[in-house]
């Protein structure tokens, strides 16, 4: 970046050059707060104009984590773009995997086997719990409970095996695929996942018994960050934050997708509207995470577990030694993909942070024409300022950590 | 819904499209805010159909909490002079949308109030999402596709 343009980037908030009334007025000045701040958890730049320890401006500053993953989505066919997918929300790939999926398979009109829909629900649930998890965390690593760090991540620790079970891979599983699921579930997932499930309420209490009454978290959380509805949906907000000012606002539930209509849970609300306020909605929904994936384990219907559809998905093994057709298939697949009819859509969805919408364009060619990510990250950002102007600098971290943004979210 | 800048109304995929005026697009925005309960903005972005003209679309998508329906509102604007007016009096939330739509497409919005980059650093030539641009840089001099 040339001097003159960074100075003038700056010099959007400017300090005020007038000399203080009296010795001990508090002076204005500019503070610069990361891209390479612990707390912000990321790469996001904030710039703070400060006057004593209040904060009269403050300017996210973002784009660090810029990897144009659009303009690269419409390079790859359409089945290539699901790992790119995962590389967005790197906390909640399965919930981007899925958009993804569930828009193109839109495009197709493809009917999905309803083993398939159970087991895509049961993975991005366990993945909102992975998600959840480090935010709190996290946040109360921020905050400056250490203990509840290691109590997070031991039980992520749990969910990450159970991503690789299915998967082979911890973080980037890419599992979910346009019709269907990548491999087979693999043998013995009920009793991992099981297992998990049975233990992991006793662990959301724990998390509870360390927090719930301790008094230094109650008197960093309570009344801090707070935003008012209105603000809330005029700038975008979406997700736990808004659902923590009161208002049931959970795709789950609105526009049910991949049979969530079947699932009987909550959708946890609060009042307070604070850090508080997300916190408690976060952990409810935890709660609820697990009484989805139990529920799922236990109806979990038989069937396929992929969309019959041989000129999307590659063909069996087996088949295509004994059948010329699932060859010609296979090789046209591998060698130019599989057309998508022209059309466009909006899917969205329920990730752990809000909204996630996939906005595709197909001309009906093999690869997509346009592929808009609507990231509940970046929406969120945007009401950052609204809530850190005018509280202390000490509490921005809990108000930010609060709001759960992923960097590689915001910035694609 | 009934406006004299909506141009066209289609239904496909089960989603609703309204094709408008840009000219008149603010006026449609806070008419579908106040009157149709849009409160939401989902996102802005656009699409390049480089070479056709006209060249760009311009794509709102709106959320309606009370009537739980999504709606897609859809501007074409000419390659020559890409430009619309700002929606940012209408929600807020257009702000960033609208600065990473010109950051990405060069689509020019009107009295925006601080329409710079907001994703690529602000001395960037060029925008990446438009169909000329070339997928790898030759800037740096690692290929010229």
């Amino acid at each position: 970046m040339t001097k003159e343009l960074f100075e003038e980037h700056v010099a959007t908030i400017p300090a005020t050059q007038e000399p203080p009334a009296s010795p001990s007025a508090p002076r204005r000045m500019t503070l610069n707060m990361g891209p390479q701040h612990p707390s912000t958890h990321g790469v996001l730049r904030i710039v703070l104009e400060l006057e004593g320890e209040i904060i009269i401006k403050a300017d996210p500053d973002i784009g660090f984590l810029h990897t144009g993953i659009e303009k690269e989505c419409e390079q790859k066919f359409w089945q290539q773009v699901v790992t790119l997918t995962d590389r967005v929300d790197y906390l909640a790939n399965l919930s981007n995997n899925l958009v993804y999926a569930l828009a193109v398979e839109k495009l197709l009109q493809l009917e999905i086997p309803p083993r398939a829909q159970w087991m895509r629900v049961m993975l991005t649930e366990l993945s909102r719990l992975n998600s959840h998890l480090v935010w709190l965390g996290t946040h109360a690593l921020d905050i400056g409970a250490m203990t509840v760090f290691f109590y997070c991540f031991r039980e992520r620790e749990d969910i990450l095996r159970i991503f690789e079970m299915f998967s082979g891979q911890r973080m980037m599983t890419s599992y979910i695929r346009i019709g269907g699921l990548a491999l087979e579930p693999p043998r013995g997932w009920q009793q991992a996942v099981g297992k998990f499930i049975r233990a992991f309420p006793s662990k959301v209490d724990e998390y509870e018994e360390l927090l719930n009454a301790n008094p230094i978290w109650l008197r960093r959380t309570k009344g801090v960050g707070f935003i008012s509805l209105e603000d809330m949906l005029d700038l975008g907000i979406t997700g736990p934050m808004i659902r923590a000012a009161g208002v049931p606002m959970d795709l789950r539930k609105t526009q049910p997708y991949s049979s969530y209509d079947k699932f009987d849970f909550k959708v946890a609300t609060h009042t307070d509207n604070d850090v508080w306020g997300r916190y408690r909605v976060r952990l409810t929904e935890m709660r609820e995470s697990a009484n989805i994936i139990r529920q799922a384990l236990e109806g979990m219907p038989d069937g396929p577990w992929r969309a019959d559809s041989p000129h999307v998905l590659l063909p069996d093994r087996e088949k295509m030694k004994t059948q010329m057709e699932a060859l010609i298939y296979h090789f046209k697949i591998v060698t130019e993909g599989f057309r998508v009819p022209k059309g466009e859509v909006y899917q969205c969805i329920e990730s752990p942070r809000g909204e996630i919408g996939y906005y595709i364009v197909s001309d009906g060619t093999s690869k997509p024409y346009r592929v808009h990510m609507r990231t509940p990250s970046f929406g969120n950002l945007q009401g950052l300022p609204k809530m850190l102007e005018g509280i202390l600098i000490a509490d921005s971290i809990a108000a930010l950590g609060s709001m759960d943004f992923v960097l590689g979210d915001t910035d694609r | 819904m009934n406006h004299p800048a909506i141009l066209e109304m289609v239904e496909t995929l089960g989603e609703t499209t309204l094709i408008a005026d840009p000219a008149q697009v603010v006026d449609l925005c806070r008419y579908l805010r106040e009157r149709e309960k849009f409160v939401r903005l989902s996102t802005i972005t656009a699409v390049d159909w480089y070479p056709a003209e006209p060249r760009f679309e311009v794509v709102y998508h709106l959320h309606s909490i009370e009537n739980n329906r999504y709606l897609r509102l859809k501007c074409r604007l000419s390659g020559a002079t890409p430009e619309i007016d700002s929606a940012t009096g209408v929600w807020r939330s257009a702000n960033w949308y609208e600065r990473e739509t010109y950051d990405m497409f060069g689509i020019v919005f009107r009295n925006h109030p601080n329409l710079v980059r907001i994703l690529m650093p602000l001395d960037w030539e060029g925008f990446p999402l438009r169909k000329d641009y070339p997928v790898h840089g030759n800037k740096y001099g690692y290929g010229n596709e």
